[in-house]
């Protein structure tokens, strides 16, 4: 038990690779929090946590708000007493080039994608500083450190996020760590919908992003470990660092 | 136990960072070889894993040398019938600006810290693509991302480490082989006193100057073992050519 007795919120819980995580969290020893604007499938993923014998609450929140983002903490401060850990991982993603990119999505990408950690973090701080400790991981991505054809808001708004995790790292640190984790391709409903938006068939999206060293896209399980390692004792040494957890995509090419 | 069953062979498992590595492995499940220079630690900590109920052999192991490195393998192999983790972690530094550089000094820390790794990859691989598994880990270091003051070779050996993973990782990824590296910033090891005696600092101003990172303090080998750990493990699973930094923040601005 990684998490035992410790608290934890994860924005973008309901799916993917917050649900992963959320889930892990809880068979860690954890309580935890889940924010998202799907109120369904967070419910369900609480329910899940609950029956497993495990702590849980959800929360409806737009994280772009900052109003949402206050009354998930104080949500969580009431029930739980407290917060260890908080999961920035809402994410949105369009696939467009600046020509094709709308001004409306480019300030949407850029208000879930990294406005919301600033909003949510400022609110979780205080409660950390006054604990003495706690660690905040970040949702980054391969194309926060490289760019990728046809993203450029998603690609602006991930390096925007590993930049942003540094800078936190410097200012909250040392009782407070700040790391991102930065996945590739992984099998969640947001690739799927990448496909679509390309115009794409999902299986051979899915093929193609298997050129990789390791030969396959990732499963939201394989990140959670990642994002499990950041928030436990484990990494106690580390803050302000991008995890790369892509099956090699960014190692080079063949 | 995330290495039940596991056989590991790590370079430089004598003391610091490899001694952590080899405890921690072993009360995680694994068989552990020791590969390193110094005899009479090597047996020491060899003897340390034995009495706590695990499994070790010590391999008298210059990484240097091509003819130590294959038997480091093949001595594993016979152990423990097979091969899981190498963790390359052998290395040394001269706190030295090019100019301030042997000749000597330079192949020394290009020798040990760079072609070693080459080296005993060469040889652990042959084993894990006939298993269709394994996992090597590569002690590289924060100064192998960014440049430091007075250590031109050991920036430089540690820079080669960071894409000889990168590389290894996208020939072997297919081959169900994953190669990862970890940067450590300034640990508790005894590297770095020796490190202090070469900058004429005593250990007071040394530790002094690690403060103003972002942890505000120095690591320990444990912190850094753990991080191999997760690298070691199958809670890796899907990551290979990455470079893992563990230093305090030290290298976030």
């Amino acid at each position: 038990m990684q998490l035992a007795g410790k608290v934890a919120i994860v924005t973008g819980g309901a799916s993917g690779i917050g649900r992963a995580t959320a889930l892990l969290f809880a068979r860690e020893g954890a309580a935890v929090a889940i924010a998202d604007v799907n109120k369904d499938a967070g419910q369900r993923v609480v329910d899940e946590i609950t029956r497993a014998g495990g702590r849980g609450l959800f929360e409806t929140a737009d994280v772009t708000c900052a109003a949402d983002c206050r009354r998930v903490v104080e949500s969580t401060i009431r029930k739980f007493g407290r917060i260890d850990v908080l999961f920035n991982n809402a994410g949105i993603m369009r696939r467009a080039t600046v020509l094709d990119l709308s001004e409306e999505n480019w300030d949407r990408v850029m208000a879930v994608n990294v406005k919301s950690i600033y909003l949510l973090s400022r609110e979780v701080i205080p409660h950390m500083e006054k604990q003495g400790a706690g660690v905040i991981i970040n949702t980054a991505s391969g194309w926060g450190l490289a760019g990728g054809a046809k993203a450029v808001a998603y690609c602006a708004s991930k390096g925007a996020v590993v930049l942003l995790s540094k800078a936190m790292a410097i200012d909250h640190g040392p009782r407070i760590r700040v790391n991102c984790v930065c996945p590739g391709d992984t099998d969640t409903g947001m690739l799927r919908a990448e496909a679509a938006q390309l115009g794409a068939d999902p299986d051979r999206f899915l093929a193609d992003a298997s050129k990789r060293p390791l030969g396959r896209v990732g499963s939201p399980e394989e990140i959670a470990q990642a994002v499990l390692y950041l928030a436990s004792d484990a990494s106690s040494f580390v803050t302000g660092t991008a995890l790369v957890v892509d099956g090699g995509g960014l190692a080079g090419s063949a | 136990m995330r290495l039940e069953n596991k056989v590991a062979l790590i370079t430089g498992g004598t003391s610091g960072i490899g001694e952590a590595a080899a405890g921690l492995f072993v009360r995680e499940g694994a068989k552990v070889a020791i590969a390193g220079r110094n005899e009479a630690r090597g047996h020491a900590v060899m003897e340390r894993i034995l009495q706590s109920g695990g499994k070790a052999i010590f391999v008298p192991t210059d990484v240097r040398k091509a003819a130590d490195c294959r038997r480091a393998v093949d001595e594993t192999v016979r152990a423990f019938g097979r091969l899981d983790i190498l963790f390359n972690n052998a290395g040394v530094f001269f706190a030295q600006t090019a100019l301030e550089c042997s000749e000597e000094n330079w192949d020394l820390q290009m020798d040990i810290n760079l072609k070693g790794t080459f080296l005993m990859s060469k040889y652990a691989l042959v084993p894990m693509i006939a298993q269709g598994s394994g996992v090597i880990v590569n002690n590289s270091s924060g100064w192998g991302l960014v440049g430091g003051d007075k250590a031109a070779a050991y920036c430089a050996s540690k820079g080669g480490v960071v894409l000889l993973t990168k590389a290894m990782a996208v020939d072997h990824g297919r081959q169900g082989i994953r190669v990862n590296c970890v940067c450590p910033g300034d640990v508790d090891t005894p590297m770095l006193p020796e490190d202090a005696r070469l900058r004429g600092l005593d250990w007071k101003t040394y530790l002094a100057g690690c403060e103003n990172r972002p942890m505000g303090r120095i690591g320990t080998p444990d912190e850094i073992a753990k991080a191999v750990l997760f690298l070691a493990s199958d809670d890796s699973s899907f990551m290979t050519g990455a470079t893992m930094v563990v230093d305090g923040g030290g290298t976030a601005d």
